[in-house]
């Protein structure tokens, strides 16, 4: 039963994720990439980290995937029409492509996975609220502060694209 | 009483049976709210509303069918029968796919959310409470979070898939205003979890835990957190009010600006399901409000439930306690969607750029001040 779940969310979330590159229609691959949240975030419940698919579907799906669509709505774009990738473009995402694929190998063939004994019960960390704050606050403290100035940084750039310093002389 | 017949059932049967159950009590009390809109709204405007509908063989009932007809109960029926036969038209420019998806998809999260709403718990033999809620889930109130925040999808959808300029511009200010407020409202309820969190526990988020750390005996034990903490109550309040969509902050349907907002090109059918969802929201989130602040299932302050069972001696019988907690769990959430109304009929709507100030500027740093407040208060009691 759980073996089959795990087949049917994963090609859920894999199915989407491919429809939200391919649609040619915003809205389309926005939708697609909300279904594909929901299939990762089953995955997470198969893995009874209740606490990460909830986090997942809050944050990405309630509101991340909430504001592409705003932003997809209020240029008013269409698809259809797009012009075809330039040369600068096919490099880099070739060279993207490359690099995630060494990434995933690399991680595939160098992570050392200790296997859990059989028939031992193995409890995600992202299971409980308890487990999951203090792995929070202690492993993973300098990955969440990183992330956090990262954030800030990406504020802050919104900050003074939008702002407009007309009346300021200084500034310019 | 003996209930093995029923534990014995498959559990599959006994949750689908459960499931029913809560809907077919939801979606009734959806209706009613209305019904209860047009006679409050009569009421506070100071005109007679719905009274004069009756089928005819009902006039030869006496006192029941006058006291329903004045109630406007037969008014209700003849709305919904009305939803059933009316023509159901898609206009042409729309796009069809969303257009038809998106009143579906607001009846998802307004159903799926009541899972985890415990309405009440019963004193089994040994003498502990058991929750009566189809899950209670730890993670309680953040799933109730994260489901409700889908809802902003039906309307986005809807507005932008009627492809006109009214109900566009009700689904752009929906998302703005839904995200702008839940930043708000999940501040709002994180003291009341560090305060039901003591230092040494699992950790929890369940609803049922919260009403439960709200009836222990004591001065602080028995206090609602309504009282604890006025505060958090009147942002979560607020919040609820701009997540629900309803008066003082109806800016996505705002009728003077908008026509209808979302759903001006809805009609018929798809129009009442979203009509039905937003009750549906109301109610659920006046149950949580009462959970969260105003003790659940416990008739007063300071005055547990136990307590009473324990003085009526109801003690042993757990059917009583249950439909007990229930009532006053369920009379306390009706009142709340009086209360919802009376807002309604009292208050004038926002502007829009007001909804935004009032949100970003003045909630959103009143519920962080707040809970910083709360954070080092809990922190010097724990220490003390």
């Amino acid at each position: 039963m759980a073996a089959l779940l795990f087949y049917l969310f994963a090609a859920i979330t894999l199915g989407t994720a491919i429809l939200v590159v391919v649609s040619k229609n915003a809205v389309n691959s926005a939708m697609f990439f909300l279904l594909s949240l929901m299939g990762t975030a089953s995955l997470f419940v198969l893995l009874d980290a209740f606490l990460l698919a909830v986090l997942l579907v809050l944050v990405y799906a309630g509101a991340v995937v909430a504001l592409f669509l705003f932003i997809i709505m209020l240029l008013d774009m269409h698809g259809g029409d797009r012009k075809p990738f330039k040369r600068t473009t096919m490099v880099a995402s070739a060279f993207a492509a490359i690099l995630l694929g060494l990434g995933v190998l690399g991680f595939v063939q160098r992570a050392q996975l200790t296997s859990a004994p059989v028939g031992a019960e193995v409890v995600a960390v992202g299971a409980t609220l308890k487990g999951y704050a203090a792995q929070l606050f202690t492993t993973y403290l300098l990955p969440v502060q990183i992330v956090g100035f990262l954030l800030l940084i990406a504020m802050l750039g919104v900050i003074v694209l939008s702002k407009r310093f007309e009346g300021l002389e200084d500034v310019k | 009483m003996d209930f093995s017949f029923y534990f014995d059932l498959p559990l599959a049967l006994r949750l689908l049976l459960q499931g029913t159950a809560v809907i077919l009590v939801l979606f009734p009390l959806a209706a009613a709210c209305s019904m209860a809109e047009r006679k409050i709204s009569a009421w506070i405007q100071g005109r007679p509303g719905p009274n004069r509908t009756m089928p005819p063989f009902m006039a030869y009932v006496p006192v029941i069918a006058p006291i329903l007809r004045s109630l406007g109960l037969f008014q209700l029926a003849a709305d919904g029968g009305k939803f059933v036969f009316k023509e159901d038209p898609i206009p042409g420019h729309v796009n069809k796919l969303y257009f038809v998806l998106a009143p579906i998809l607001s009846m998802i999260p307004a159903l799926t959310t009541i899972t985890v709403v415990p309405f009440g718990a019963y004193l089994n033999q040994a003498g502990a409470w058991v929750p009566i809620v189809l899950a209670n889930l730890d993670v309680g109130l953040l799933a109730v979070f994260a489901v409700s925040s889908l809802g902003v999808y039906s309307i986005i959808l809807a507005g932008w898939a009627s492809n006109s300029k009214y109900p566009f511009l009700g689904g752009v200010r929906a998302s703005a205003q839904l995200i702008s407020y839940e930043l708000s409202m999940t501040l709002s309820v994180l003291p009341v979890f560090l305060w039901v969190n003591a230092p040494g526990g699992s950790g929890t988020l369940s609803l049922f835990d919260v009403v439960q750390s709200q009836s222990q005996p004591g001065l602080w034990g028995g206090a609602w957190y309504a009282f604890l903490m006025p505060v958090s109550a009147f942002i979560f309040l607020v919040a609820l009010f701009a997540e629900t969509n309803r008066q003082p902050f109806d800016m996505p349907e705002s009728e003077a600006d908008l026509v209808g907002g979302f759903h001006t090109e809805y009609g018929a059918f798809k129009w009442s399901l979203f009509f039905v969802a937003e009750y549906c929201h109301m109610i659920v989130g006046s149950g949580i409000f009462v959970l969260l602040f105003l003790g659940g299932w416990n008739p007063l302050p300071w005055v547990p439930l136990q307590t009473v069972i324990e003085a009526i001696g109801l003690a042993g019988q757990p059917l009583l306690t249950g439909a007990l907690a229930v009532g006053i769990f369920l009379g306390k959430v009706v009142f709340f969607i009086f209360f919802f109304m009376w807002v309604r009929w009292t208050l004038p709507r926002f502007r829009y750029d007001q909804v935004m100030t009032i949100g970003w500027k003045k909630l959103l740093p009143l519920s962080i001040a707040n809970l910083i407040v709360y954070a080092l208060v809990i922190a010097w009691i724990e220490r003390s």
